[in-house]
């Protein structure tokens, strides 16, 4: 297998400018499928907002990013999540009134052409795809540790549920890409090592994950590779042994001794 | 009061079950898992039957019970289709009289103004119409959000009405009269006349005035009502059937949070435009036979006040529910035609009875079960928060 063809995602010099603002400053990278990617940086570094221009939030002011060969310009956001890059969110942002399993299967429906017509006269099509969809549902469900209680609603939900409800939604969608906004936060130290289980399970199950993290320890311990970014420029990409020992990342991270001197 | 309901119900429970088990193979063609249906049955032909019954209590004295029912028949199916815009995509609606109107004009366009139409090819001519008034409107409309969207939509009702009265062809302000009754169906003897009741000292006798089923006359506003319950009914098939199916949850998650359903791969816009075409299909449904059962229709049949009583009923009785929105309307229609004996008094009672209602049950009179839910959930967090049942 050639090279190219092992890439999911790449981006090509993709520039977004909030007015006088760069958030993201020509960066490039790819990510290779079966990979779990890391993006990290300090605050304000634009990881966010890589997420955004990758997921269709924001239109990226200069540079292509592409999906298995096919550019995302011009493409609407939903359009995107059917191509297959799904996501969560730093904050969580479920559907709260709605419960557990119906935000799964809001996900699950992308790929369903149930319409008013078929809903209204129960086709066979409708018997087929909808009970499917629930049956996949529940295994999401069951996968992220939330089987328990598919008909609560979901702010009933504890958080670290409704985090990982929110991985489940994600996956329903049946991405190649998933997506991971800082999925750690807010967790105690057992709960993190059970998500750096559950991520590498989705891993093995042949999605290829992309995550936003600021725990050094999870993105060390579960990522393939890494990309750092920062102010918006890609400074760093490697292996996290590699990440490590980087002068200009540990420069980013701890600062430099000029820096200091400026502060000061 | 709740020991009553449930002793009832354990009484009536085994019964209902053996006709259930009768019907469960109807059941299954229609894709439900379990028949509860027999009890509801019986509820919908007291329903079919109450304007020949008079009830004392519920009958209306100063005016034609069989009329009144009728309004009550149109609002619930008004509240029905507003229901769907505001209670399951979230899309608050305030000119939803428009989609009123253009139904009433449809028909009084047709079958009068126009034309000498049959009530029922101008029926499904005013279904389409006003569906595709809903998509026109809602097309541009559709992506602005919230207050805005009330504000045009606002504007929507009063364009209808100034348009009608401006415009010659749609009769002016002098509006659209003698608009013809559905044609009579069956013969009129024997068993199809049905005789009324009347009640004396609590008991029942047989009164000399008939209704003649479905011949649809002037002074008999009974086959109307029926009418307007069997379309009713069916209207709330199908809005089981779409609620709970991949469109009842594209709709839910677009009210939830639209940006996020866009990402989850919600084609929002699309949704909501479907969500605003089956409401006015719904309204004009309403308009239609409101329109062939008073004859007359004028643009200050539609102000702007109808809009915000059909908001009325869904809020009051709970948005997002489908029965919440029928118990809204029917209070909504119901009452001040009920207590129209204390004349002027009765609109400030029912707006005491509104902010009452909507102060003491902020989610409605009955909300989604869910919508319940959240609500406790909130407050029990809160409860946490402010430390008062930390003990």
């Amino acid at each position: 297998m050639s090279e190219s063809e092992d890439i999911l995602l790449e981006l090509e010099a993709v520039t977004i400018k909030f007015g006088g603002v760069v958030a993201l400053d020509d960066v490039s990278m790819t990510i290779k499928k079966g990979e779990i990617l890391g993006l990290i940086g300090p605050n304000g570094a634009g990881k966010t907002t890589c997420f955004n221009v990758i997921t269709g939030v924001y239109a990226a002011t200069s540079g292509t990013i592409s999906l298995d060969g096919k550019s995302l310009a011009k493409r609407k956001r939903y359009q995107i999540t059917k191509l297959g890059i799904a996501r969560t969110f730093q904050n969580i942002r479920l559907f709260p009134s709605m419960s557990a399993l119906d935000n799964v299967l809001v996900g699950a429906d992308v790929h369903s052409k149930v319409g008013l017509l078929r809903a209204l006269f129960r086709t066979p099509y409708f018997r087929r795809v909808e009970p499917e969809n629930k049956r996949r549902a529940v295994e999401l469900l069951e996968l992220v540790g939330v089987g328990a209680q598919p008909d609560e609603i979901s702010v009933n939900l504890s958080y670290g549920d409704q985090r990982r409800l929110e991985i489940a939604r994600a996956l329903a969608t049946n991405p190649k890409l998933i997506c991971l906004d800082e999925p750690a936060a807010g967790f105690n130290p057992a709960e993190k090592l059970r998500l750096m289980d559950l991520i590498r399970q989705i891993r093995d199950l042949g999605f290829t994950v992309l995550v936003v993290e600021h725990d050094m320890k999870l993105v060390m311990g579960v990522c393939d590779r890494i990309v750092v970014l920062e102010f918006g420029r890609k400074i760093a990409e490697g292996t996290p042994s590699e990440i490590q020992k980087n002068p200009a990342v540990i420069a980013a991270y701890l600062g430099t001794e000029e820096a200091d001197d400026d502060a000061a | 009061m709740n020991n009553i309901i449930s002793g009832l119900r354990a009484r009536l429970a085994p019964v209902a079950d053996r006709v259930g088990t009768a019907l469960e193979p109807v059941g299954r063609v229609l894709g439900m898992k379990s028949v509860k249906y027999p009890l509801r049955t019986v509820g919908v032909l007291l329903i079919y039957a109450l304007p020949i019954l008079h009830l004392p209590l519920i009958n209306t004295e100063n005016s034609d019970f069989s009329g009144v029912l009728f309004t009550v028949g149109t609002y619930v199916l008004v509240a029905l289709g507003l229901n769907i815009v505001i209670g399951y995509a979230g899309l608050l609606d305030l000119g939803y009289v428009g989609f009123y109107a253009v139904g009433a004009y449809t028909v009084g366009v047709v079958t009068s103004e126009h034309g000498q139409w049959p009530f029922f090819l101008a029926l499904p001519l005013a279904l389409v119409v006003t569906m595709a008034s809903g998509v026109l409107l809602g097309a541009p409309t559709l992506r602005v959000r919230g207050d805005y969207l009330a504000i045009v939509t606002m504007g929507f009702g009063e364009i209808i009405r100034i348009v009608a009265r401006n415009t010659d062809w749609l009769g002016g302000a002098g509006g659209i009269n003698s608009i013809p009754s559905p044609p009579d169906i069956g013969p009129e003897e024997g068993l199809f006349q049905i005789p009324h009741l009347s009640w004396q000292y609590g008991y029942p006798t047989i009164d000399d005035r008939v209704t003649k089923v479905l011949h649809f006359g002037v002074l008999d506003a009974t086959p109307y009502f029926w009418m307007i319950l069997t379309t009713i009914i069916l209207v709330i098939c199908a809005d089981m059937l779409i609620k709970n199916s991949r469109v009842g949850r594209a709709w839910e998650a677009t009210r939830e949070d639209e940006d996020v359903a866009e990402l989850m791969g919600v084609p929002t816009f699309k949704f909501k435009l479907l969500a605003f075409a089956m409401g006015a299909c719904i309204g004009g449904l309403a308009g239609a036979m409101y329109a062939t059962r008073v004859g007359f229709i004028n643009p200050p049949s539609f102000p702007l006040m109808l809009s915000l009583l059909f908001v009325a009923a869904v809020v009051i009785g709970g948005a997002g529910n489908r029965w919440g929105a029928i118990l809204g309307a029917v209070i909504v229609a119901y009452l001040p035609e009920r207590f129209r004996e204390f004349a002027d008094w009765r609109l400030l009672v029912f707006g005491i009875a509104l902010i009452v209602i909507v102060s003491f049950r902020t989610q409605g009179l009955f909300p989604g079960r869910q919508k319940k839910r959240v609500a406790q959930a909130e407050k029990e967090v809160q409860k946490l928060e402010e430390g008062a049942e930390i003990v």
